[in-house]
């Protein structure tokens, strides 16, 4: 039977079948970060069970920390708190922390992958929602509740029912200044926020073989805001450059029979899927949000949709836009850089190509937060601080920070900020806080312009 | 886990789309290291306003709605994988929440701790819409065994899907990690199978 790189990913995975029911699924990587994994940890102990396979386990400290002074005390004892009681929980354990300082800190979805804990035809999970990212690489990598994460620290594996196959196919080619968070906030726009639900969704065609891996990410990466548990793109030579040579990688010859497996991965010609979309590149412009899911998407030069329903209205009552309505020259005080999706080192190059030589805006306030120390030392390494420091824009560092505003990093009640980040849910930047999703391109241009701006004029 | 087998209560009415985990209880009270006591927060920012007062045009703040069954709009629970959800609604009171589409990580977290999701046609969503509407003591019966839901004052009723070994494990109050680690020998054999 033909097979979808999928099939062969879980099919490789599945230790036994319960008779009617789910399938015990072996996890290869289990990540974790401090907000979803206490009361695992906890769960355990009540049990009296000890973790099955710590060496399996990564930790991070990722959602609740500060962006700035990392280096002190976490001033909110509440926060603090937790990424003790993470310290303690890896320390007890014996699972590796890269905790606050550490030279490979970072979001859980930025870390993982630049050390090379991420490879092609695995199976990887963590307590987040956005863990689909890891799906750039050809794994199976999906986010799970906190139940979950204490049946893979005791088991190392998770009952689950194999989901439904959906490929989205995206051909021809992208116009200038399109960035890969165009290409999936477009898809998801056109697909809605549940067309995924129940599916693992395969990106194929030229648009993302054409991708470097960071690209592939982002995309991967939102994923589940159109309700599909993971994402995946098959490996290939752009997969295996990144990989080779990353601290966790396989060396050598292993690196090589490695390689030689993971090249039988790609979907067999003919496969079928339970559900197939295609789009034309040439169709994608730069897109931004307007509501309060990552399906309000627009293309930046479109109007706001003319919808009577009224989850769209209360929607766009939160936003204070209306029915029509354009969003360019709206006057934006806020920008942020970075999140799981977009605060790897291409995002930063993107961001640093438009600010060369320009000033911010007097009334943004900016936050450029890079996804992980490596970054943060790659951005340095490479003179882009400079261009940022010259522009009047400050590197902060890494972590989640105002994408879910956990931290002290919160936008202002109604205010609207331009994110890079993931979600535009009412409050998710801070309380009464309006986001606008858009790539690292279009947010580097407010931050300088102050206002939306139709960036497709401002491309040469 | 608590076992799950029928369940008879006027229910609480949300007809909002695309309700996100977000909204069900907000990042900031994500803090905590133990699961009790997120009902407090539940619904955080559409229940209160900024100062703390009750938004009295919320629905929990409402006294003629009460019950242990939440009815919700389409695409319920979307977005974040946090199980803080699930547990701010068990927490709160809810037993059952009714939609007619659930968000993945959702319903796997709310199955997990004896919340039953039960996803019903859009029409007899707002079926259920209206008879709440019409009298908020409208009793509905959820029943787990025949995986049926019975709107009593006019004998309207639907049947709902469950998978059949979650259905076991909520009637018998049983969860994932007890079977797992009864596999633990096979789980191993596999491992070997794997260079």
């Amino acid at each position: 039977m033909k097979k979808t790189l999928f099939d062969k990913v879980w099919d490789a995975h599945v230790v036994k079948e319960v008779e009617n029911g789910p399938q015990v699924l072996y996890i290869d990587k289990h990540l974790i970060h401090e907000v979803t994994s206490p009361q695992a940890f906890n769960e355990l102990e009540r049990r009296g069970i000890s973790i099955f396979r710590p060496n399996q386990v990564v930790a991070t400290a990722d959602h609740n920390t500060p962006t700035i002074d990392q280096h002190l005390p976490v001033k909110d004892p509440l926060s603090r708190n937790q990424l003790a009681q993470l310290t303690k929980n890896c320390e007890k354990n014996d699972i590796t922390l890269y905790g606050l300082g550490h030279k490979y800190n970072g979001i859980v979805h930025v870390m993982a992958p630049e050390l090379g804990i991420t490879q092609p035809g695995m199976t990887l999970v963590c307590g987040d929602s956005h863990t689909s990212t890891h799906g750039a690489f050809g794994s199976i990598a999906f986010g799970i509740g906190t139940s979950q994460v204490a049946q893979v620290f005791a088991s190392q594996c998770l009952l689950l029912q194999k989901p439904k196959s959906l490929r989205v196919n995206v051909k021809g080619k992208l116009k200038p200044g399109v960035l890969p968070k165009d290409v999936i906030l477009y898809i998801i726009a056109k697909l809605g926020t549940n067309a995924g639900t129940g599916y693992f969704c395969e990106y194929a065609g030229n648009v993302f073989e054409e991708m470097s891996m960071e690209g592939r990410m982002t995309v991967c990466n939102m994923s589940i805001e159109m309700g599909a548990r993971g994402g995946i793109i098959a490996p290939d030579e752009t997969t295996f450059a990144y990989v080779k040579g990353r601290k966790f990688a396989p060396k050598g010859e292993a690196y090589d029979k490695k390689v030689a497996y993971w090249k039988t991965l790609p979907t067999d010609e003919g496969a079928v899927f339970d559900k197939e979309y295609h789009f034309d590149a040439s169709d994608i412009e730069p897109m931004i949000t307007y509501g309060t899911n990552p399906g309000m998407g627009i293309k930046v030069t479109s109007t706001i949709p003319m919808e009577n329903n009224a989850s769209f209205e209360k929607s766009l009552a939160y936003m204070n836009f209306e029915k029509g309505q354009s969003l360019v020259d709206q006057q934006i005080n806020y920008v942020f850089i970075g999140s799981c999706t977009n605060s790897r080192i291409e995002d930063f190059r993107v961001a640093a190509s438009y600010i060369k030589g320009k000033k911010k805006a007097n009334n943004v306030t900016a936050w450029f937060v890079p996804g992980s120390q490596q970054v943060a030392s790659q951005i340095a390494d490479e003179g882009l601080n400079a261009i940022f420091e010259e522009a009047g824009f400050q590197l902060r560092q890494p972590g989640c920070s105002a994408c879910l505003a956990m931290n002290d990093d919160k936008i202002p009640e109604g205010e609207y900020c331009v994110s890079t980040s993931n979600r535009n849910f009412e409050g998710r930047q801070g309380q009464g806080a309006r986001t606008i999703l858009a790539s690292p391109l279009v947010a580097a241009a407010t931050a300088i312009e102050g206002k939306i701006i139709d960036i497709t004029k401002h491309l040469n | 886990m608590d076992k799950f087998i029928k369940l008879l209560s006027s229910a609480i009415p949300l007809p909002i789309e695309n309700v996100d985990t977000d909204q069900i209880i907000p990042a900031r009270f994500l803090k905590a290291t133990n699961r009790e006591g997120f009902g407090e927060n539940l619904f955080r920012d559409w229940r209160f306003h900024k100062d703390g007062t009750a938004n009295e045009d919320f629905v929990l703040n409402k006294n003629e709605n009460s019950g242990n069954i939440l009815v919700a709009g389409n695409n319920f629970g979307c977005g974040s994988s946090r199980e803080h959800a699930a547990w701010a609604l068990q927490d709160y009171g809810f037993k059952v929440v009714i939609s007619s589409f659930f968000a993945d990580i959702f319903k796997g977290n709310s199955l997990n701790n004896g919340l039953l999701p039960v996803q019903v046609s859009p029409e007899y969503l707002q079926e259920l819409f209206i008879e709440i509407k019409k009298d908020p003591t409208t009793q509905i019966e959820v029943d787990l065994e025949t995986q049926k839901i019975t709107i009593q004052s006019t004998g309207s009723e639907e049947n709902f899907e469950i998978n059949n070994y979650k259905k076991m494990c909520l009637m018998n109050g049983y969860d994932d990690i007890d079977f797992l680690i009864s596999n633990k020998s096979e789980i191993e054999a596999f491992e070997k199978t794997r260079v």
